[in-house]
């Protein structure tokens, strides 16, 4: 892999330039243009319907310096196989107008509902076909663009316009869909997650699934201020709770003759050596009014038992994973 | 000059998919399920022996094959696909999507039923669901209107003034799986015939630029278009399938140079003198010209209209087919549940609305699920219209044929 330092991105223009209309404190940006610093020549970007589709691309403006594509909500991996199979096919025969690039990089970029619910079968059947392609998943938890309503990625407990807290349910009574996993037993060549608190981490991966051939998969955690409900200058904070308390642990997951191979990026593997600095869920969950009723009016204990008990058991699963 | 050409035995899929080869788009996605059609196998098979360019991308449904054309063919790709029915229906949202961004991609559909209840043949139920989604609609009555349709959508699609999606549609099993002699070209001379593809014109951040994902002139396609442009822009589009009128006339042109077979967008049959007449789409036409013969042979002034462009309507065309016929009926494979009649005789009649002289005219709805549409049937039909002309009046504006009472 081609080495990556935050002087050398520094000084790389934006692919995704002032004038968007996303919320103060979106991830959103922070993620596009991180991954988009790790680009390593011509590259097409496609995006799913969403916050980030509908605030830098009002008509007649765009914010996007690279060619940029959106088509419908639940298809952008069915796109970007069209726009890779066109790559393939002007370089077989030698002819058509991206001929001349000896490699166009196709980077998908799709939300939570785009991925784990509408989208979900257009992008296994992408990453079963092989496509080269990055897909990057950002997650901000729920329907943000339409007004916070519950998806399949939504976490347990959270209070969406659809799961409301209510007097006698708390939130969403269903558990977060285990994407990674999905996407990791379609045997895709490279799996990561990826935080924005870490931006060195983040490039740098984006720049391994560029670089690996076949389809790759990126999932960033994008805190929002909105749905979440914390003030917008605590994103990153809240997105690097999310790592030090092991709700959104940071791995990567390569295939190896056939086997997944998984390994823990350094903040949570810092966490694995040392347990006794993994944070309690508390400290995450305390600045997110979508968690609200989980301690007011009162305390409640057992739900936060159990969610605690999850969390610990899905890290430790992915630490056996890892081999740590 | 006509070019050399060959007779071979082709069904409708295979007339279609050999078509396709000859043109050896870069891009074919497709989902050949919903239901199977034959084209997409044929294809398959060219991509297997080496014999296209093209890559096959096997989609998991047709809205993905849509879709992945959609991103083909903004990537700069002559992009196919095939479908049918329920493939077609799945489609739907990306159709005008294709048609909206000007995507030129062509799509074979032998048209079938649409379930409920599930029935895998003929009717135009299917395409008249995409007849108002932007995209240029041909029809065809056989394999050699198949063949032709399939080279010359591209051109068709492409020509500067039009920039649409094109849809060749063929009758189910009638012509999709049924074996005829076909004039085909040489494959030089279809490669000549269609040439590079070119790119419409827009204006980018930087200047005028062609519309299409390219690194060196990065443009942004399929942004949000609000109320400031949205109703431009389909005003665009519009005025656009108004304007292709024109250009498919002047690509037929030079279609009928190389083959010798002059296409029209619709198609008089003994309308001179006609008192009786029947206008309609698709392989039923076939049918419908033999009866006209025989009730000619019988002393009776039949005629018939087979259209072959449906959209863009050929308004003009159609009007100077129908020409002074007193009494019209309209045959047609769809339906429009609770509307006052099935598309076409909707659209027919407003067509003939204006005219000062306009004929009286009944729907009659056939062959839906591939219930077969007989030469005795069709009989009936003209009984039917000339009933009308001796009473002067339309008592059964709409009605069914052949169906059990």
């Amino acid at each position: 892999m081609s080495e990556i330092t935050l002087k050398e991105m520094s000084r790389k223009p934006d692919a995704l330039i002032c004038g968007g209309r996303l919320c103060a404190g979106c991830d959103e940006t922070i993620v596009v243009r991180q991954v988009m610093k790790a680009t390593r020549g011509p590259t097409i970007v496609t995006s799913a319907t969403g916050c980030l589709e509908v605030s830098t691309s009002i008509f007649p403006y765009t914010s996007w310096e690279v060619p940029w594509m959106h088509c419908a909500f639940e298809n952008v991996a069915a796109l970007a196989s069209g726009i890779e199979a066109t790559i393939k096919a002007m370089h077989k025969k030698k002819e058509g107008p991206l001929a001349k690039y000896p490699t166009v990089d196709v980077i998908s970029f799709a939300g939570d509902g785009g991925t784990y619910d509408i989208g979900l079968q257009a992008l296994s059947g992408a990453i079963e076909r092989g496509h080269d392609f990055t897909y990057v998943l950002i997650d901000n938890e729920a329907y943000m663009n339409t007004g916070i309503q519950r998806s399949g990625g939504t976490p347990f407990g959270a209070s969406t316009t659809t799961s409301p807290a209510g007097k006698v349910i708390l939130g969403k009574t269903e558990t977060k869909k285990p994407i990674d996993e999905i996407i990791i037993a379609h045997g895709t060549p490279y799996v990561a997650t990826i935080n924005t608190a870490w931006p060195l981490d983040v490039m740098k991966k984006a720049r391994k699934a560029i670089e690996v051939d076949g389809p790759t998969f990126l999932h960033s955690l994008a805190p929002c201020s909105r749905g979440w409900r914390f003030p917008p200058e605590k994103t990153v904070e809240i997105g690097r709770l999310a790592t030090q308390t092991c709700v959104f642990p940071l791995f990567e997951c390569r295939q190896e003759k056939g086997k997944p191979v998984y390994e823990l990026s350094a903040p949570s593997l810092a966490i694995a050596k040392r347990p006794e600095n993994k944070k309690p869920i508390e400290a995450y969950l305390e600045q997110q009014g979508r968690y609200r009723h989980f301690f007011r009016p009162a305390r409640k204990e057992a739900l936060l038992k159990e969610l605690q008990e999850s969390i610990d058991t899905r890290w430790q699963i992915l630490c056996e994973k890892a081999g740590v | 000059m006509v070019a050399k050409q060959k007779i071979v035995g082709l069904n409708g899929d295979e007339a279609s998919a050999y078509a396709t080869k000859q043109v050896d788009p870069d891009v074919v996605a497709a989902y050949p399920i919903t239901p199977q059609t034959i084209i997409v196998e044929r294809f398959s098979e060219y991509v297997a022996d080496g014999l296209v360019g093209s890559e096959f991308v096997a989609v998991e449904s047709e809205h993905s094959a849509l879709s992945a054309c959609v991103g083909a063919s903004a990537a700069g790709a002559r992009a196919f696909t095939a479908t049918a029915a329920n493939g077609l229906a799945l489609m739907w949202e990306i159709l005008y999507i294709a048609a909206g961004l000007r995507q030129p991609i062509v799509m074979a559909v032998a048209n079938r039923c649409l379930g409920g209840p599930i029935n895998i043949h003929n009717d135009h139920s299917d395409a008249m669901g995409a007849r108002d989604s932007g995209w240029i609609q041909l029809f065809c009555e056989n394999s050699q209107e198949v063949y032709d349709a399939s080279v010359e959508a591209w051109r068709i699609a492409e020509h500067a003034d039009i920039q649409m999606p094109v849809m060749v549609n063929f009758d189910g099993f009638t012509i999709s799986h049924t074996m005829e002699n076909v004039y085909i070209l040489e494959d030089a001379d279809v490669k000549k015939f269609v040439g590079k593809r070119i790119y419409m014109k827009t204006e980018g951040p930087k200047g005028e630029v062609e519309f299409k994902l390219d690194p060196d002139t990065p443009i942004s396609i399929g942004p949000l278009d609000l109320q400031d442009f949205y109703f431009e822009h389909k005003v665009q589009q519009m005025e656009a399938m108004k304007g292709s009128l024109k250009a498919i006339k002047a690509v037929d042109k030079e279609f009928e140079k190389i083959t010798g077979r002059k296409l029209e967008y619709v198609y008089p049959y003994k309308m001179d003198d006609a008192e009786v007449a029947v206008v309609g789409l698709g392989s039923a036409m076939g049918t419908v010209r033999e009866v006209v013969d025989e009730l000619r042979a019988e002393g009776v002034k039949a005629g018939m209209v087979k259209m072959r462009l449906f959209r863009p309507f050929p308004v003009e065309d159609l009007k100077n087919a129908i020409g002074n016929v007193p009494v019209l009926g309209v045959m047609e494979k769809a339906y429009s549940i609770g509307g006052p009649g099935a598309p076409l005789y909707e659209e027919v009649k407003t067509v003939l609305y204006d005219l000062p002289k306009r004929p009286f005219v009944a729907d009659y709805i056939n062959g839906l699920g591939g219930k077969d549409t007989s030469p005795e049937m069709i009989r009936d039909v003209f009984k039917s219209l000339q009933r009308i002309k001796e009473r002067g009046a339309v008592l059964e504006p709409v009605s069914y044929v052949g169906v059990r009472e």
